[in-house]
């Protein structure tokens, strides 16, 4: 059985209750809060950065082509500049060269390239985007002086390299714009393992 | 005894130390074995505190540089699982940089709501965390000499430091993360200016931006002033001399994340981004070059993944007819080299020892057999972890034995 609440305990309920608890709940908060301070929104210790200052240094070409610089070049121009400054590692026309062949490997089916370990893997059959040619000539390209080609130079180099794998014609000529455009054999066979079958 | 006293006794130590050092370094000079001469080291002073500490003259313990291009860290002459930062195993795509920590910066954009720039005296301010990881190559299977192979020569491409920095997520939260961002660019300082994109969520997980490793400064063949760590994760992740992080919306596809650090398959796809070290186990005593004699001995070696911990090791001593779990030397830390052990008596007769490995998540290191069929022979050199062993001959030598 249910006694009816009193005008009195009504309001206290439904009124100085809740607010009595808020009270005591806050300074519960307020003892027992870690000193301030001690985890800031935010410690304040980096610098602004300036975005000529960024500039200067955010190189990465990705592979819709962001990040591409001006420029343009042919594989006609690109084919002078490889004999001298990349020839002696890579092999003239990219083959048989001391440091890693880039041409002169059909384009094999991967299956072949995992059973068969004398197959060398190479721009044409290996490497999924044309874009990443440019990005890492400009990072690491020629050896012996890397950061040395200008644009213009890197575009002509990265498309005699990729003529030299019979993906763009010898008078083509390379740009932001066209370069990302190009069909790389090896695409669509690259899968991320999170995506893939475990296998030892 | 009075103060005048007291100096002059100081005086007259300090007098007789001096003669001994010079009467050695007088002997040097003559040509003179120090060593042969004295033969007691109860009967002569020792050397005197030095700025700088060295090994014994009895250790002769290196890395081995390989292939113009790595350093092998020496499994086979190390104990417990920490590998002094002058033998941590060295792979550089363009050579060290010298960097001045001075003029050193790192710049966080992209993707982020205040593109941010820190000198490493700033890195350092920040709240600091300090763990202990290995970090391996992902091309970590080399035994080109074939049954004469020592341990470091299968897999020397792999140490483990004390490492200390920042997290990367207190460096990201600084920025703030923009809707969108799902991919952290990380860039090198060195000729190369290599490069790799990192899923924010490792970035957000247990990524640190580290300045210190076995309690100094981070040598400079490990990244000085400053390396990405990713615990568990292959090594060419971890970027040194790091320069730049940029907050993406995919990944760059850089070279070593496309045409290198890939792994054909034999059915047919590449995969791409198989970050994590998965688990491996080598035994680093007995092992070639060692010559054993019968008796008991230590069956001892290293285990580790990059899933986590190492929950189990288990030996054969007879070609991998019987397993027995080893010893696991405690703390078992995620993502570290484990130390395991197991007391063996040989018995004079030619035998096979193998270890195989088992992590926290049941992932059991695997036969060469199984992982050239599964992947193919072609499908090397990265991510190559196979049970590997040692056949014992009658006289005590050890054969590296990779058909476990």
């Amino acid at each position: 059985m249910t006694t009816p609440l009193s005008r009195l305990q009504y309001v206290f309920l439904t009124a100085l209750l809740p607010a009595l608890l808020c009270a005591i709940s806050l300074t519960a908060a307020e003892l027992f809060a870690a000193p301030q301070d001690t985890v800031p929104e935010g410690y304040g210790l980096g610098r602004p950065a300036d975005p000529e200052a960024i500039a200067r240094i955010d190189i990465d070409v990705m592979p819709d082509g962001r990040g591409l610089p001006e420029g343009k070049g042919t594989a006609r121009e690109g084919q002078i500049i490889y004999e001298a400054a990349c020839a002696h590692c890579h092999g003239s026309e990219g083959r048989d060269g001391p440091n890693g062949s880039l041409a002169g490997v059909p384009q094999y089916a991967v299956t072949e390239l995992a059973d068969d370990r004398s197959l060398k893997r190479t721009v044409g059959n290996y490497w999924p985007y044309a874009t990443t040619l440019f990005d890492y000539l400009r990072r690491a390209m020629p050896f012996d002086k890397p950061g040395s080609l200008s644009n213009d130079e890197l575009y002509a180099v990265t498309a005699y390299v990729l003529h030299l794998n019979g993906l763009v014609d010898e008078l083509a000529t390379l740009g932001a714009g066209t370069l990302p455009l190009i069909d790389m054999p090896a695409r669509e066979r690259f899968q991320p393992a999170s995506e893939a079958r475990e296998q030892p | 005894m009075s103060r005048d006293s007291r100096d002059a006794a100081l005086e007259t130590s300090r007098r007789r130390l001096l003669a001994v050092a010079t009467g050695g370094a007088a002997a040097g000079l003559l040509g003179m074995s120090v060593r042969g001469a004295e033969t007691d080291p109860t009967r002569v002073q020792g050397r005197l505190p030095s700025a700088l500490g060295q090994r014994s003259g009895f250790e002769m313990v290196e890395r081995t540089p390989a292939f113009g291009v790595v350093s092998l860290t020496p499994l086979e002459s190390l104990y417990g699982t920490i590998t002094p930062a002058d033998l941590h195993f060295e792979r550089h795509h363009a050579g060290i940089p010298e960097i001045d920590p001075q003029s050193h910066e790192l710049l966080l954009h992209g993707l982020v709501e205040r593109p941010l720039s820190w000198s490493v005296a700033a890195l350092k301010r920040y709240p600091s965390v300090t763990r202990t990881c290995f970090i391996e190559c992902s091309g970590n299977y080399f035994p080109t000499a074939g049954e004469l192979s020592p341990p470091h020569l299968v897999c020397g491409l792999t140490s483990q430091s004390e490492w200390t920095g920042v997290p990367l997520a207190t460096l990201l939260r600084e920025a703030g993360v923009r809707s969108g961002g799902s991919w952290v660019l990380a860039e090198g300082s060195d000729a190369a200016v290599m490069s790799r994109s990192i899923p924010l969520e490792k970035c957000l997980d247990d990524a640190l931006v580290v300045y210190a490793q076995n309690g100094e400064a981070i040598r400079p063949a490990q990244g000085y002033p400053i390396r990405l760590l990713l615990p568990g994760w292959e090594g060419n992740t971890n970027v040194k001399w790091l320069r730049r992080l940029e907050v993406t919306d995919g990944p760059s596809m850089a070279r070593d994340e496309t045409s290198k650090y890939t792994e054909p398959m034999r059915d047919g796809y590449i995969r791409q981004f198989s970050f994590e070290i998965e688990a491996r186990s080598i035994i680093t005593h007995p092992a070639c070059p060692a010559v054993i004699e019968p008796g008991w001995q230590e069956i001892r070696g290293l285990a580790w993944s990059g899933r986590g911990r190492i929950s189990r090791v288990e030996v054969s001593s007879d070609g991998g007819k019987r397993w027995q779990d080893a010893r696991l030397q405690g703390p078992v830390l995620p993502k570290a080299h484990t130390r395991f052990g197991l007391p063996w008596k040989w018995d004079g007769q030619a035998t096979e020892l193998l270890s195989r490995a088992t992590d926290e998540t049941g992932y059991v290191q695997p036969t060469l057999k199984t992982i050239l069929k599964e992947r193919g022979p072609g499908s090397g050199p990265y991510h190559f972890n196979p049970i590997v062993g040692w056949r014992v001959l009658r006289d005590g030598e050890l054969r590296f034995n990779p058909t476990g």
